[in-house]
């Protein structure tokens, strides 16, 4: 055996792309968990359609998982892949267009039949007709191959190539140097009562990478090195991961027992799935008839002193809008968390957006302010959802956090934190009467911290201190029903300014050179692909300031200003100008935006074009 | 002393108090606003006089309620309470009670409430079985938004919403709630003290949900509605009685009686010395014949209508399952720690 060629590379974006029955989450989850192991930075973007199993062999059933690791720190999950696998005509049709010339093709011809090309409008194979031609196109029959290496084991035909893309895995991982040892690992422990199919796939896997060890048709293998990281313990962790620990560190920072109140829906499902495996910290999950229901039970679980959780989606937040009110004006605290998607009505289910921002803000009727914050990044759900449980508790508000389904789905390696750091939350429960004294001493629930405006909150179980709340206005201390419009007058404007005194940091200016007249603001979840466009147009002589929110109610005390020091601001959104508008009205800024709504995270490079042309105007 | 021991399951694990209670201290000091008159008064009136039977502490006492007339109930107990928002109510208590096992949860709402806009959230705490008792205040009208017909109303109903009469036939709230796989389900009237009292007693005392729908007299949009069950010349005629192990007999002198029809298997009315006449088991695992008594009453006349307690059976709740689910997980796993929980089982450590 002639010894291989080993290429080094700084970077390597890699998709794997097959019908949404092939496994390609799988292949991806697991070909992260080796990069994450290895110590690369990564950062990964799956692609699925809401069908759950569309047809066979189809575009709309074609499922993706994209991944880009490298030997330095990384924002974004890649523009174009360096590398598609695809396992059927479907899924290189699909992709194709987002491969750029010259990238690695790798192919299984086992789908290649004449019906399977004639069902996505291929007239002649893409693979004899000269037209893949500028790719580095292997196209292998890995189907056989995974069939051939299962013979021993007598599966059905079928049984056996369901393990292909396991023969794919470690085919990649060979490539690219990943030790497969964590994957048999993983499918000793998913298969541990299915011992044909757990031997198959491992089997499937090993075969993979021995394939690559051997062929020919590989001479190279490649080697992207440990990215340099702050020294640490690692993990690599999604958002909804993330978001989900962070609720669970927020019940225990605060002693107060989680209490999840949810109706299934994607892409915010995970959460409730998660959250309902840590039953041993006390926490209660309640899968509800419908939205309603789902962040009823949670406000009624914070009337009761629990932290009242619900985890939805836009349209979900939609059914809630009025419970969130009465939350308003119970001034209880509720963490509504919002995986956005795109929208409007059903939308797309799977795909990204961040067009919730007005619904979170503004959704209700009344004056029904609602502080919101958004996770920039998938670890950071982790730290938002902290900040959300602080922010509700502290001030008695609901809150909304607003994730998105990129930052839900994609990962990225953690710095898992000591919880003996974590910030404590003090529920400051009231077990005292607080108005008049002696025989005429009473509670009165609205009144209020002079520092936070919070009201005081006693909850039931608390002798003495039994009390009413409602929906209708409360006349301002005892908290009985008032019409009064003096008293109306007050109170609206008292929740307004609770909500505007919340305490949250500055924003924060990334301007190494001091000389950028072009600020380019964000939010949420394009935090990862403004920073990597930043860089490319820094890189190309750019001077540009980047800033990101993380706190959309109430705004960063500094914002103004900070927009203000600026020529111009360059506004990113997966909408149509939502936060833009809002700066614009606040500020009086001219925000310009740059807006997209393809359901999908903005890419690098054409942010960067659209950066530097900006700049390139001052 | 613990409610157990009070041979009262519904209110196990809520704290009792020795010192004794009356009335009073189960009225607030808020101003009772609806209109002189309503049969919402003698409801008010029966629940603060019944509660200190149960010696509960009342800072474990909530009362939720969501729109309409009948949901302001909260505002004049004494005890810890919220007014929510329209149909809401048994959601916002399911969480409540569902967290706070050492809570007495009570639902107050209407037929509007409860059995229109709030309809999905009614069959599915009935379902569930979370351990609350609802008071289902049913003045077949929409009184708050001023005189609509409700979900209760009789067929034909003239009202502002519907001068020429309503179209849509009505909801028996009880059979309803059978439908629903309710556990406990009675019906009893605003003006009968006593009645109404016996059934407050048997309701808090049974663990799961209790649903009470309370026949209530609104005397601005809907008077009189039942005047023909209320009324000494003709409420023996058409009230039936309902006492678990009696026979389902009625008239003033018990000269009416039901029993099965056995080649309809429905029930139908026969005379008082009938030998067939059944006897009401409100503790049947089956709830057929429960469902067949609430088909009795005609929507529109309301002759033949059966009041007290139709089922009252043991399931366990929904609270108690979710309690035992945790309690399990802990003794299982140990309690949760959070530091291995976040940092899971791949980690790669950086120098």
């Amino acid at each position: 055996m002639t010894a291989k060629q080993v290429r080094e590379l700084d970077r390597v974006v890699i998709r794997f792309a097959g019908d949404s029955g092939d496994g390609m989450q799988l292949t991806g989850d697991r070909f992260t968990a080796e990069t994450a192991s290895f110590g690369n930075d990564l950062s990964t973007l799956p692609n699925f359609p809401a069908e759950i199993r569309a047809p066979a062999g189809t575009l709309p059933g074609v499922s993706s998982f994209q991944l880009h690791f490298a030997d330095h720190d990384i924002l974004t999950p890649g523009d174009a892949p360096d590398v598609l696998v695809a396992m059927n005509p479907a899924a290189l049709k699909a992709n194709l267009p987002d491969v750029p010339k010259g990238a690695i093709l790798i192919v299984d011809t086992a789908e290649f039949t004449p019906r399977a090309l004639k069902k996505v409008g291929y007239a002649t194979s893409p693979l004899d007709d000269g037209s893949l031609n500028s790719y580095q196109v292997h196209a292998l029959d890995l189907t056989g191959m995974t069939m051939t290496a299962l013979e021993p084991f007598g599966l059905s035909r079928k049984e056996a190539s369901r393990s292909k893309n396991m023969f794919a895995l470690g085919l990649l991982s060979w490539m690219y140097g990943r030790s497969i040892d964590g994957t048999v690992r993983f499918l000793q422990s998913k298969f541990a009562t299915k011992a044909d199919i757990r031997d198959a796939n491992i089997t499937a896997v090993k075969a993979g990478w021995n394939y690559g060890e051997t062929t020919e048709d590989f001479a190279v293998s490649y080697e992207v090195k440990p990215a340099p990281m702050p020294s640490g313990r690692y993990r690599n962790i999604t958002g909804n991961l993330a978001l989900s620990y962070g609720l669970v560190a927020a019940a225990k920072q605060s002693g107060m027992p989680l209490f999840l109140g949810s109706y299934p829906i994607t892409p915010a499902s995970d959460i409730l799935h998660e959250i309902s495996k840590h039953k041993r910290f006390g926490v209660r999950t309640f899968q509800a008839e419908d939205e309603i229901a789902g962040v009823g039970a949670a406000l009624g679980a914070s009337f009761g002193g629990s932290l009242g959780v619900t985890t939805t989606s836009g349209p979900g937040v939609a059914l809630k809008s009025e419970t969130v009110g009465l939350a308003v004006s119970l001034e209880l605290p509720l963490i509504i968390v919002d995986v956005q998607r795109g929208g409007p009505s059903t939308g797309l289910p799977t795909k990204t957006e961040q067009a919730d921002l007005l619904q979170a803000m503004y959704g209700r009727n009344g004056e029904a302010p609602v502080p919101i914050i958004a996770p920039a990044s998938p670890a950071d759900c982790f730290d938002a959802a902290l900040e959300a449980a602080r922010i509700a508790v502290t001030y008695r508000t609901p809150v909304f956090l607003l994730s998105d389904g990129y930052l839900a789905n994609g990962s990225e390696p953690w710095a898992i934190p000591d919880v003996e750091s974590l910030p404590t939350i003090e529920p400051d429960f009231a077990t005292e009467k607080n108005h008049g004294s002696g025989d005429d001493a009473e509670f009165w629930p609205y009144i209020r911290d002079p520092q936070t405006l919070a009201r005081a909150w006693a909850v039931p179980g608390t002798a003495g201190l039994e009390h009413r709340i409602g929906g209708l206005e409360k006349a301002d201390g005892s908290g009985n029903i008032s019409y009064d419009p003096t008293n109306h007058d007050y109170m609206v404007r008292t929740r307004q300014a609770k909500v505007d005194g919340i305490e949250v940091p500055d924003l924060e200016v990334d301007d190494p050179s001091g000389d950028a007249r072009l600020l380019v603001l964000g939010w949420g979840s394009t935090y990862g692909p403004i920073g990597a466009a930043v860089r490319r147009a820094r890189s190309a002589g750019h001077a540009v300031a980047q800033a990101h929110l993380r706190y959309l109610n109430p705004l960063p005390a500094n914002t103004g200003d900070v927009l203000r020091r600026y020529e111009r601001v360059l506004l990113p959104e997966m909408n149509l100008g939502q936060l833009a508008m809002l700066l614009r009205a606040r500020y009086l800024v001219d925000v310009i935006g740059h807006n997209q709504v393809r359901g999908l995270p903005f890419k690098a490079e054409e942010l960067a074009e659209v950066i530097m042309k900006e700049d390139d105007q001052l | 002393m613990t409610a157990t021991d009070l041979g009262m399951p519904g209110l196990a694990g809520v704290p009792t108090t020795d010192v004794a209670q009356n009335k009073k201290d189960f009225t607030s000091d808020q101003e009772v606003r609806w209109c002189p008159g309503c049969g919402d008064y003698a409801v008010l009136a029966s629940v603060q006089g019944f509660l200190p039977e149960l010696g509960l502490k009342r800072e474990n006492i909530v009362f939720v309620s969501g729109i309409g007339c009948s949901s302001r109930f909260p505002y004049y107990m004494d005890t810890f309470g919220m007014h929510s928002i329209h149909g809401r109510a048994p959601a916002i208590a399911t969480g409540l009670a569902t967290s706070r096992p050492d809570l007495s949860v009570w639902v107050v709402t209407g037929d509007g409430d409860a059995l229109s806009i709030g309809g999905n959230h009614l069959i599915h705490v009935l379902r569930r079985n979370v351990n609350m008792t609802i008071l289902l205040f049913n003045n077949r009208i929409y009184g708050l938004t001023k005189g609509q017909y409700s979900p209760t109303s009789e067929q034909g109903k003239i009202t502002k919403s519907t001068p020429m009469g309503s179209l849509d036939a009505p909801f028996n709230p009880v059979s309803l709630a059978l439908g629903a796989e309710a556990t406990f389900v009675a019906r009893t009237i605003d003006s009968d003290r006593a009645h109404l009292t016996s059934v407050l007693r048997a309701a808090a005392a049974h663990r799961g949900t209790s649903l009470v729908e309370i026949y209530q007299n609104c005397n601005i949009f809907n008077d009189g509605a039942f005047e023909i069950l209320k009324n000494r010349d003709t409420r023996d005629e058409v009230m039936i009685r309902l006492e678990h192990g009696e026979p389902v007999r009625f008239g003033a002198n018990n000269e009416h009686g039901i029993r099965r029809n056995p080649a309809t298997s429905g029930l139908e009315i026969c005379s008082g010395d009938d030998p067939n006449v059944i006897v009401h088991d409100a503790q049947a695992a089956d709830p057929s014949r429960a469902f067949a008594l609430s088909r009795l009453a005609d929507p529109g006349t309301l002759a033949r209508t059966p009041i007290g307690i139709f089922r009252q059976v043991e399931r366990p709740t929904y609270g108690d399952l979710v309690n035992e689910q945790v309690d399990q997980a802990v003794d299982n796993q140990g309690a949760g720690d959070l530091a291995a929980l976040i940092t899971g089982n791949d980690t790669w450590t950086v120098e």
